[in-house]
């Protein structure tokens, strides 16, 4: 996984309340048994409106992107945050997210900020009024500064945050507990069921 | 000590390593259900890291996003659904994880087949790349949707990290009228509290309603909890549960015993929740969406909300723009509301009593004239269980098509789509924007509402007509 300590870059106002993941990568492109190569198929069926804000020359490039709340719902397609990573987005800004999204994006190092109501709206307006301007995210210091110079801080689990700045693979993590993991199923497990007994 | 909680008895059971201050717990997944579309890309994980899967036998796959519901026999036509469902049945191979293709009897949408077979069971931890998985929770269980990433930390290591929750309980009492059903309490229960209500939150769903729900029934609720954003929703195991799990092929063999254990889990009297809402079943009527998330919903006897009288600049954008998308006027009455297209089925409504009860109001009549209509069981147990009771019979002779199991329109990875502009009332569970085909038109609703829509034509409230409803 790549690390995520620091980045400044465009940011894009996608001034949408409640955006699920059928939107950022829709079902047509679940078929692909690959990790890569979703990003130019991100928000797919809204880059045919006209004058689409990803799509507009300001916001080429851009590595942040600021969403209004409950961002990622719907479907646990991991195959948004890949399609917003394929794309170049390093970090998502919104309100509030949803669950299955937000652990998602942390597995693959694309880091969910979380800011409050009015902040998102602050810097959104600020983007919309200086498109194409720059958003520095800094997870170190839980930061994120505005175009306009505002500093605001977020919240992170701890674990999380520590796995995303040094890049760690959960799996190896939790396999350094393999122990724990043999004696919970020596001592503790539950009995059943057993799937591999069952007729085809 | 103080009472726990249904979901902290199941949480503390599974804990391999607690949660410290420094991080999340480390759970242990008792079943892990997999499905076509968000595991290839695990499996490779796996293989590109010489990891195997620790437990097969604790494991279960099965192809139901993307297979085609008619003419399996000529198979796949779709080269990339084909090669998805391969890569399936090759990976299982490899890993030695059991499958159920598309020629088993016994494939179907993943949490169909689950409690069907009795794996689902009170107390476990279930988990699923699907975030439907929430469904499992109405046995008792703790279970609910990861990403691909997690799919294979599962198949590695059969644990999860997992941060705790925080827990809500929903009391949904009084009594449900006729033809208020399952979906109509869940429908309500969002409308009321916030398509992102949930968020964060275990939910466990309590009350006399809840009890009085069959086991179909509180699937059906648990199923959509997601949709209100939980991490998981749970409904305390009883003798419903116990009843339905019985004599099925994964319950276990010494049940009496199993049983004891599992009366164990409902919540204690004294233990206390995060959060605590109440729902008021007497007072909804048969639900209707008319936007384009859940939240986005009314009474059949309500009309369109009008976005200019929302307060919310935020709430007003959305009313708006999904207004334009469904091609409806503020202030219509849904009742008038034209459809195209019905589609019963999905892991929200498309088991053996869903479609009952669907055919119960259409026994003796007809689909509506130029209305399509189709009919995806479950899974092929329910298929086969229907047939036995003859209802394809009614399905076909009123003009529905009667289908293998997948989930179909529910997605429209398979050629059951909608084409653009096209309206459809649906027995699924998320009427987002292009779900069931680019530009296709989603309004979700009960069995029941979907079948008196087909026989009429429009959206129609179900106890006008002359039908024979539940609970009436
Ligand atoms: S029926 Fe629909 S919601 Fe359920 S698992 Fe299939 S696609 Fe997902």
């Amino acid at each position: 996984m790549r690390a995520f300590t620091r980045v400044t870059g465009v940011a894009v106002p996608l001034d949408r309340a409640d955006v699920d993941t059928d939107q950022i990568i829709p079902k047509q492109f679940l078929k692909r048994v690959e990790r890569t190569g979703f990003g130019e198929f991100l928000f797919f069926d809204w880059r045919t409106e006209p004058d689409f804000v990803l799509d507009r020359p300001e916001f080429a490039g851009a590595e942040v992107l600021v969403a209004e709340r409950n961002f990622g719902c719907g479907s646990s397609r991991e195959h948004a945050p890949w399609a917003l990573e394929d794309y170049g987005f390093r970090a998502v800004i919104a309100p509030s997210f949803a669950d299955i999204f937000r652990t998602n994006c942390t597995k693959i190092g694309l880091l969910p900020v979380q800011l409050a109501e009015g902040e998102v709206r602050e810097l959104m307006g600020q983007l919309q009024a200086q498109p194409g301007a720059r958003v520095a995210v800094d997870l170190e210091a839980q930061t994120v500064t505005a175009p306009g110079g505002q500093v605001y801080r977020f919240e992170i689990a701890p674990d999380i945050r520590e796995r995303l700045l040094n890049g760690w693979d959960d799996i190896s993590l939790t396999l350094a507990h393999e122990d724990a993991i043999a004696g919970y199923e020596a001592d503790r497990e539950r009995e059943g069921p057993v799937t591999t007994g069952l007729a085809r | 000590m103080a009472g726990r909680t249904l979901f902290q008895k199941v949480w503390d059971a599974h804990q391999v390593r607690a949660a410290d201050a420094h991080g999340a717990a480390l759970l242990y997944i008792d079943l892990h259900l997999v499905h076509e579309v968000t595991s290839p890309q695990a499996f490779d994980g796996l293989r590109l890291a010489g990891r195997r899967v620790r437990r097969p036998d604790r494991t279960l796959a099965t192809v139901d996003h993307n297979v085609p519901t008619i003419g399996r026999e000529d198979g796949i036509a779709d080269p990339l659904s084909r090669a998805q469902i391969e890569a399936l049945e090759r990976n299982c191979a490899e890993f030695g994880v059991p499958l159920f293709s598309i020629r088993s009897a016994r494939q179907g949408i993943v949490h169909v087949i689950g409690p069907e077979l009795g794996l689902t069971q009170p107390g476990m931890t279930v988990v699923c790349g699907d975030s439907h998985t929430s469904t499992h929770g109405a046995f008792g269980a703790l279970a609910f949707g990861i990403g691909t990433s997690e799919v294979e930390h599962v198949l590695a290591t059969q644990t999860l990290p997992q941060g705790p929750p925080r827990t809500m309980r929903v009391r949904i009492d009084g009594r449900r009228g006729a033809g208020v059903t399952a979906k109509d309490l869940i429908l309500g229960t969002i409308g009321q509290l916030g398509v992102s209500g949930a968020q964060g939150y275990v939910v466990e769903y309590a009350g006399s309603a809840i009890r009085e729900l069959s086991m179909e029934g509180r699937m059906t609720v648990c199923n959509m909890s997601i949709e209100w954003g939980a991490r998981a929703g749970m409904i305390a195991p009883d003798d419903t549960t116990f009843a339905w799990v019985e004599g099925r092929p994964c319950a276990p063999r010494d049940y009496a015993a199993a049983v004891e254990g599992w009366r164990q889990l409902p919540t204690d009297p004294d233990a206390a929740f995060d959060r605590e809402e109440v729902v008021d079943a007497a007072s909804l009527a048969p639900m209707v969406t008319w936007g384009t998330t859940p939240g986005m919903v009314a009474p059949i006897t309500g009309r369109v909300p009008t976005p200019d009288d929302l307060d919310d600049p935020v709430d007003r954008d959305a009313t708006r723009r999904a207004l334009e998308y469904m091609g409806l006027r503020g202030g219509e009455a849904l009742e008038d509301i034209a459809i195209d297209t019905v589609f019963l089925g999905s892991c929200t409504n498309g088991r053996l009593e869903d479609l009952r009860a669907a055919a119960r109001v259409i026994e003796g009549r007809r689909v509506a004239y130029g209305i399509r209509a189709m009919v995806v069981p479950g899974s092929m147990g329910v298929k086969a269980a229907a047939e036995s009771e003859g209802l394809d019979r009614v399905f076909t002779a009123a003009g529905f098509e009667w289908r293998d199991a997948g989930c179909s329109m529910c997605l429209g990875m398979n050629p059951d789509i909608l084409e653009p502009g096209e309206r459809c009332a649906s027995t699924s569970n998320r009427n987002f924007e292009g779900r069931q085909g680019k530009g296709g038109r989603t309004h979700l609703v009960s069995p029941e509402m979907a079948a008196a829509a087909a026989i009429t034509g429009h959206l129609v409230d179900v106890r006008s007509l002359d039908v024979d409803l539940v609970n009436a």
